[in-house]
């Protein structure tokens, strides 16, 4: 799946962008619904954290980059993975622990990896990747490259020291770090006002004095729209944005969590699946004439049969050899 | 060969392998226009500039990231901690990013990255300034850890440090920053993973690292001189991995072994070395291994106390003889 | 169940006379029992209470089973041990009271009196450190013969060197001695003592079952005229006057020593799967102890003086009586000598010490009539008689050896050869 290269500076996207990320959330979607399934049949282990209901943030941020930039995301990251090009095979290999799996079945769910596609994983401890996305940033303006970091994390994340001082660096060395902060508002069980004495998370950004937008999660094209500017600030000036996307988790935390009724209701569940982002495309793309139902039943099918043939190759894949044990602890 | 002291050893390899590898950079507290917080990095700023002399903010736990992420994106950080005590903020950067990177991702993404900083006690300090880290870090899987204890292997073994693919932890001392000893000039690389005979013997080897080598070579003086005892110092250099081939070889000839550190017994660096001795070399063995360590305390704040919990020339000299049977 | 026959495995039992509950009394029969070779009664050796009957008839069972136990007045049951531990067959426990001194003296056979408490395994189990244990091995040492000087007894390295290093007094191993009692059998006067073993005792039985089994031994008999060593014996004893005297043994022994460095392939030991054919010659000289026999090493005998030998046999004789001999003064002979002259043996075969291959049995210089230059003439005599390891020594090699002895002792002189 590529993603955009070059973006036309108007603010709406070509139909051709349009009609891509419809075709990219929906893969997310039937993706991560047989990855659900997969998990109930003990095909995957472990945790599996799922993307259903967040599409749009993912498809709409990975448009406005290029091949060259580099991706790093949290443990809910199937979704990012495979916008970024990751193939639907490789991912469910790695999630049913398969040698064809993109880290090798090392990894699992929560440690995607692609070094080809520059997607850096795939991390398990909450925020600690994102000072890594700094580094990365170091890295590309110590070459004096123009490239970019989007680095995605929860709003859960924005607590811990790590969000706190990586983005105080971020802004003190200027690095090209975008960071785009998916709000789905609950941290496992807990929702965000509970625990956060400022619960806008852009508000953040002043203390680094830090560039900052409010986006809409639930509109691809203004997730997109919003990291177009963010992306030409970094790769322009080289100075980090701070990105609140709100968006909405239709399922648990994780597949071992509950949908709801613990820590939110099932109404606010079903409201919320009123905005569902991929409906929302579709709509428009209807109203716009760009597509019309029947061809988006093809489409539907067509990327139900290609996910339906990642589950069969991921099947079919072999386990790793016993002796890939031991290999890759140190490189040579 | 040069006269140096250990702190300027380690500028002579930082600045070396800087001029060498546009990719190696300095980024830590203090590093640049303090001229280091121990002026381990005196100069660089001036000589590299402040892209890849970075001084940093007190945030252990970012700054080793920044360094971690720039290693997956291809570049050689040198990360320093003032010391090793602060760096336990860091260490899920070090112990669950980069340590774990190489191995979670299939193979894909190595982290060539070099954590380093004064380790263990100084003088007064008390608790909080005065622990020894290495058990902590050599029990990880993706580390590579080693300790030099001498101005020629800390240049030698720093140098090797940045040139290795995998994340290193270098632990230096306070206390031995001022040692001065020989080194050689230009490229003297001191292969990791390799132990040292700082002393030959016959009767007793006693194994150490770090500062409880000089503890060690004082004490094999003593047994020579008062007791007849020619003891082999055994200089570990390199905790993960550790040198087995050579502690076996050296407790086959000596038939006995005391094991040296600064940390506390429990679980301790020694712990290991006990274990390889009495795995793979129990026919040798005429005596049990004995171990001496810091006492089992928080390290107190009074000099005399002090001085009780680090491990002495007495406490070696007392071991060797018990496995001698002499006392 | 015990051991009613000799080589009693196991016993089935075919009848109980008495059941769970039943008062019983020392010597009551409790069980009828069926053994290799007949039935035979189980027998109480206590008064009291039968409980915890745990085998049925017909059932068989492993000698040493605890199949019941008797109760004393006042006592509860207790947790009886499944099994006695001790070498010898169990008897039907009694609990409580003590150990009783159990004899089995049932039907056929007599037995020796046992204690009925296993005594623990511990106080035979040797204390070394692993490099000992390998010396010792490769010495062919004994280590329950070594005294260990490390902490607990341990055999360690110096002790096997007997390097003084030591500056606390050698700790001396205790070797527990169950203390022999009187056997009682139903009551009535004792018709035997039954004295346990020593460790010397059983040291010895132990290393002679090692010997006289398994080495093919063969034996090569000589009788030597010892007119001239006689002679030359007094003459040298005249001139030194009271500095000491040389006696027949300490020439023997030089001889002996001599001769083996012309006959090497007589100054060996069987090792597995090789002979040690030494270059040194370190002769194991038998003494007789107040209960038994042990062989301290002359070492370098072929380079020693006749004065040497003797002083040092002396010495070492008395240190063995003593029991102060220390291993390295024991152990490591090429060859040995036993000489019962004084006790007016004419002949005899002595057992090999292994892994040497060879001895002398020396027997005493007695007159007896001979023949010379066809005359009858008194004549001093003595008899030799070599015991090969054929594994090793063949009979020409043997007789070989035995030859330049004899020359030796018979003309003095040609030991300067």
């Amino acid at each position: 799946m590529a993603t955009a290269t070059a973006q036309p500076a108007n603010k709406t996207a070509s139909s051709d962008v349009e009609r891509r990320m419809l075709r990219q959330m929906l893969l997310i979607r039937h993706f991560e619904e047989k990855a659900a399934e997969a998990y109930a049949l003990g095909k995957i282990g472990g945790f599996c954290h799922l993307y259903i209901g967040q599409e749009a943030v993912a498809v709409g941020s990975l448009a406005a980059l290029r091949d060259d930039d580099y991706v790093i995301s949290s443990y809910r990251e199937h979704g990012q993975a495979l916008v970024r090009g990751v193939s639907p095979n490789a991912v469910m290999a790695e999630l049913f622990g398969k040698a064809t799996g993109c880290s090798k079945g090392k990894g699992g769910s929560m440690h995607l990896f692609d070094a080809e596609k520059r997607f850096m994983g795939g991390h398990g401890i909450v925020g600690g990747h994102i000072p890594l996305a700094a580094g990365i940033g170091f890295a590309i303006r110590y070459r004096g490259g123009d490239q970019v970091c989007l680095c995605y994390f929860g709003e859960a994340a924005v607590n811990i020291g790590a969000f706190h001082e990586a983005l105080n660096m971020a802004s003190v060395y200027k690095l090209p770090v975008i960071f785009c902060c998916e709000n789905n508002r609950y941290g496992m069980g807990t929702a965000f006002e509970r625990v956060a004495a400022v619960t806008d998370v852009v508000e953040h950004a002043c203390s680094y004095d830090m560039a900052a937008e409010l986006v809409d999660g639930m509109d691809a094209l203004a997730v997109y729209n919003a990291t177009r500017r963010a992306v030409e600030r970094a790769r322009k000036r080289g100075h980090p944005t701070l990105l609140e996307v709100r968006t909405y988790r239709y399922m648990g935390h994780s597949m071992s969590d509950p949908l709801h009724g613990v820590y939110r209701t099932k109404e606010e569940v079903e409201e919320q699946r009123k905005r569902d982002p991929i409906s929302q495309l579709a709509m428009k793309l209807k109203e716009e004439g760009t597509l019309d139902q029947p061809g988006l039943d093809a489409l539907d099918a067509e990327i139900r049969a290609e996910v339906e043939e990642a589950v069969r190759f991921a099947d079919a894949s072999p386990d790793p050899d016993p002796a890939e044990l031991t290999t890759h602890v140190l490189a040579d | 060969m040069a006269t140096l002291t250990y702190r300027d050893a380690l500028n002579q390899a930082l600045r070396e392998e800087m001029q060498r590898d546009p990719d190696v950079f300095l980024i830590g507290e203090e590093v640049g226009v303090y001229q280091g917080a121990y002026k381990v990095s005196r100069g660089l700023l001036e000589e590299f500039g402040p892209t890849r002399v970075v001084d940093t903010p007190i945030a252990e736990l970012g700054y080793a990231g920044i360094g971690v992420g720039a290693a997956m994106a291809g570049l050689r950080p040198v990360v320093e901690f003032m010391t090793w005590n602060f760096a336990v903020l860091a260490l899920d950067q070090i112990v669950n990013s980069a340590a774990k990177m190489l191995y979670e991702s299939g193979g894909q993404i190595p982290v060539p990255i070099v954590f380093r900083g004064p380790n263990g006690a100084a003088l007064q300090l008390a608790a909080q300034h005065s622990q020894a880290w290495e058990s902590w870090l050599a029990h990880i899987p993706g580390l590579k850890v080693v300790a030099p204890a001498t101005p020629a292997d800390a240049k030698g073994l720093l140098k090797s440090a940045i040139r290795d693919n995998n994340p290193v932890i270098v632990l230096e001392g306070e206390m031995l920053y001022n040692l001065k000893g020989d080194v050689p000039e230009g490229e003297h690389v001191v292969p990791l993973g390799r132990a040292d005979v700082k002393r030959p013997g016959r009767d007793v080897t006693i194994v150490c690292h770090s500062k409880t080598v000089s503890v060690a070579l004082k004490a094999a003086e003593q047994l020579a001189e008062h007791e007849g005892v020619s003891a082999e110092v055994l200089d570990l250099r390199s905790l993960r991995p550790l040198d087995e081939a050579a502690i076996l070889e050296s407790v086959a000839r000596t038939n006995r072994a005391v094991v040296v550190e600064e940390g506390w017994p429990h679980c301790g660096i020694g712990a290991q070395v006990v274990d390889v001795i009495q795995r793979d070399a129990f026919d040798q063995l005429d005596a049990p291994v004995l171990r001496v360590t810091q006492a089992d305390v928080p390290m107190p704040y009074n000099k005399q106390l002090e001085r009780l919990a680090k491990p002495s020339v007495e406490r070696v000299v007392a071991a060797a003889r018990r496995t001698l049977y002499l006392d | 169940m015990e051991a009613l026959s000799p080589t009693m495995e196991e016993g089935r039992v075919v009848k109980w006379h008495k059941g769970d509950g039943d008062a019983v009394k020392t010597g009551d029969t409790l069980a009828e029992v069926e053994t290799d070779k007949a039935v035979m009664d189980l027998i109480a050796r206590a008064d009291g209470v039968l409980r915890q009957v745990s085998v049925a008839e017909g059932q068989t069972v492993p000698v040493g089973k605890v199949v019941a136990v008797i109760l004393g007045p006042g006592e509860t049951s207790a947790a009886a041990p499944a099994s006695v531990p001790s070498p010898r067959p169990a008897v039907a426990a009694a609990t409580g009271s003590g150990e009783r001194g159990a004899v089995l003296n049932v039907g056929s056979g007599e037995r020796g009196a046992v204690p009925s408490v296993a005594t623990p395994a511990d106080a035979t189990r040797v204390k070394a450190s692993p490099l000992a244990r390998r010396m010792a091995k490769d010495a062919g040492v004994d280590l329950k013969l070594v005294t260990g000087t490390g902490p607990g007894g341990r055999v360690t390295k110096r002790d096997l060197e007997g390097r003084a290093v030591a500056t606390q007094p050698a700790v001396q191993r205790e070797v527990p001695l169950p203390a022999p009692r009187s056997p009682v059998v139903g009551g009535g006067g004792a018709a035997y003592d039954d004295v346990p073993l020593t460790q010397i005792r059983k040291t010895i039985a132990k290393r002679l079952v090692t010997s006289l089994g398994p080495i093919p031994h063969f034996f090569l008999t000589t009788e030597v005229d010892m007119e001239r060593a006689a002679e030359a014996r007094d003459a040298l004893n005249q001139q030194r006057g009271d500095q000491g005297k040389i006696s027949y043994n300490d020439v023997i022994i030089k001889a002996t020593a001599l001769a083996l460095v012309k006959h090497r392939a007589c100054n060996a030991w069987f090792q597995d799967d090789h002979i040690r054919y030494w270059n040194e010659v370190h002769i194991g000289i038998a003494v007789a102890v107040e209960d038994g026999l042990i062989t301290p090493v002359i070492r370098n005998a072929d380079r020693k003086s006749l004065v040497e030998i003797g002083r040092e046999a002396r010495e070492l004789a008395e240190k063995a009586r003593s029991r102060r001999l220390q291993p390295t003064e024991y152990t490591g002979s090429t060859f040995s000598v036993s000489n019962l002259g004084m006790f007016e043996i004419d002949q005899f075969t002595a057992v090999i010490n292994p892994p040497e291959a060879g001895i002398l049995a020396i027997g005493s210089v007695t007159q007896k009539p001979v023949v010379v230059g066809g005359q009858l003439a008194p004549g001093r005599r003595m008899r030799i008689t070599m015991s090969c390891d054929h594994r090793v020594i063949d009979g020409a090699t043997g007789a070989a050896f035995l030859k330049t002895l004899k020359q030796m002792l018979e003309n003095p002189l040609a030991m300067l050869l």
